[in-house]
């Protein structure tokens, strides 16, 4: 039997990889490559950080189960500090250039469709509910990224070095989508969480048919977290993740009672 | 629709409640998308239910999408339209499930939608199998017809538009750009 502790941390995986991932395509905002782009980068930001604020909320309500009131989606995404943070390591990475934001994206959408696609059959009620709101924008981006890695990688010689580059460097931080630790486990075992690693196959395959059809090189596994090595998901995280929280909640901090 | 259960309640008292309900769902039928302020909220699909919670009406409302930023002043305007038009406090709860879809559009909004220059979504459901799918280009989408000028020779210019329930199209034959409501 999982305890309210592995639920409420498994809700802030699910809320933490959107708020992250949205916090950095934010940074996009004005600066996109082309108007279009702009446009489409900051749409998805804001799909997944109303995705966040839904699984945030659910983390809160978890939490006050056990000790009421529990905190709010604000609280949670402004009071903690980086350690607290469940979310993986791929999506705190920095923009880059472009092709660097399309393959985090890429490679993180085509993982986020299939979660979702699980997570809609969760017996935790509420779980399921937000799965099967999310899953029909996240079937957007997922096009999306997927068609720009194909553009970008069979563009110029300039883009598709810089695709493969992004690719490549990226590569090592998809082994953690995968790996299960004690939290996950006995939410599987429960019915309520996805099991990550049947998620790995058709992964594989989505991203390998579009590595092809953009003429990129499949990167050779490297360096990985694996099913005993901490990452995000415990709350190990890179530096850049502490970077980006200071100045995401830098004004909360500094002034915790404003509103809107 | 539904009228919550009041122990205290006549039949009569709920005749009535009923007939306050009809005036709750004529005041929300004027209550328009603020992004696309040529359909209503009801039209739009996304009151799901009106529901009577003591001395309050309940109206229950579901985002079109997760992160809509009109989501709060839609709200807003639900309840100053259900007090305008009944006298009454009117509370607006969040329903997500089962999750909006561009399917529940009325026929008249689709007409509506069109008159202003923006074209209705084809049917959400040839939708369902996009999870399943690597990429993009493999599917054939159906085109979608100017709204102007009713031309199939349109091209998308960008999936996600000024909204986050439109995509960015333009005209080959009259030339203009147009919106596309997503199927969703």
């Amino acid at each position: 039997m999982h305890s309210s502790a592995d639920l409420f941390d498994y809700a802030l995986r699910l809320g933490d990889n959107g708020l992250v991932l949205s916090q950095r395509l934010g940074e996009w905002v004005g600066k996109g490559p082309v108007l279009e782009e702009d446009i489409a980068t900051t749409n998805v930001a804001l799909d997944l950080l109303g995705q966040a604020r839904l699984w945030l909320a659910h983390a809160g309500e978890i939490e006050a189960r056990e000790a009421p009131p529990g905190r709010t989606e604000d609280q949670l995404a402004y009071f903690r500090d980086d350690a607290g943070f469940r979310n993986l390591l791929l999506v705190e990475q920095p923009n880059g250039n472009y092709a660097d934001t399309i393959a985090r994206q890429f490679l993180f959408d085509q993982w986020h469709v299939l979660l979702l696609g699980r997570l809609v059959l969760s017996r935790d009620e509420r779980i399921a509910e937000i799965a099967a709101k999310a899953i029909k924008e996240v079937q957007y981006h997922v096009e999306r990224s997927s068609d720009w890695v194909v553009r970008l990688g069979d563009g110029t010689d300039e883009s598709h070095a810089r695709m493969q580059a992004a690719v490549d460097s990226l590569w090592m931080y998809t082994g953690e989508m995968f790996t299960i630790d004690e939290t996950e486990r006995v939410l599987i075992d429960t019915g309520i969480a996805a099991d990550l690693e049947a998620l790995r196959e058709p992964w594989c395959s989505h991203v390998h048919a579009v590595l092809a059809d953009a003429t990129l090189a499949v990167p050779a596994d490297s360096w990985m977290q694996g099913a005993r090595s901490r990452g995000g998901k415990q709350g190990i995280h890179t530096e850049q993740l502490s970077r980006m929280l200071a100045e995401m909640q830098s004004l909360p901090r500094a002034y915790p009672d404003a509103h809107w | 629709m539904e009228i919550a259960r009041d122990a205290s309640s006549t039949s009569a008292r709920a005749g009535a409640a009923c007939i306050e309900a009809a005036a709750v769902w004529r005041a929300l039928a004027s209550v328009m998308d603020p992004e696309v302020p040529v359909v209503s909220v009801v039209e739009l699909g996304i009151v799901r239910a009106v529901t009577r919670d003591g001395l309050e009406w309940v109206v229950a409302v579901t985002p079109t999408y997760s992160g809509c930023p009109a989501t709060r002043v839609i709200e807003a305007e639900i309840q100053k339209a259900v007090t305008a038009a009944t006298g009454e406090r009117a509370r607006v709860v969040t329903a997500l499930s089962p999750a909006w879809t561009t399917d529940w559009i009325a026929p008249e909004a689709r007409r509506r939608l069109r008159e202003a220059g923006i074209a209705p979504p084809h049917p959400a459901h040839a939708n369902a199998h996009m999870g399943a799918r690597p990429v993009a280009f493999r599917r054939l989408a159906p085109s979608v017809p100017c709204p102007n000028c009713g031309s199939l020779q349109t091209t998308e210019l960008a999936r996600f538009g000024s909204t986050a329930c439109k995509a960015l199209y333009r005209c080959a034959d009259c030339l203009e750009p147009f919106d596309y409501f997503k199927p969703h």
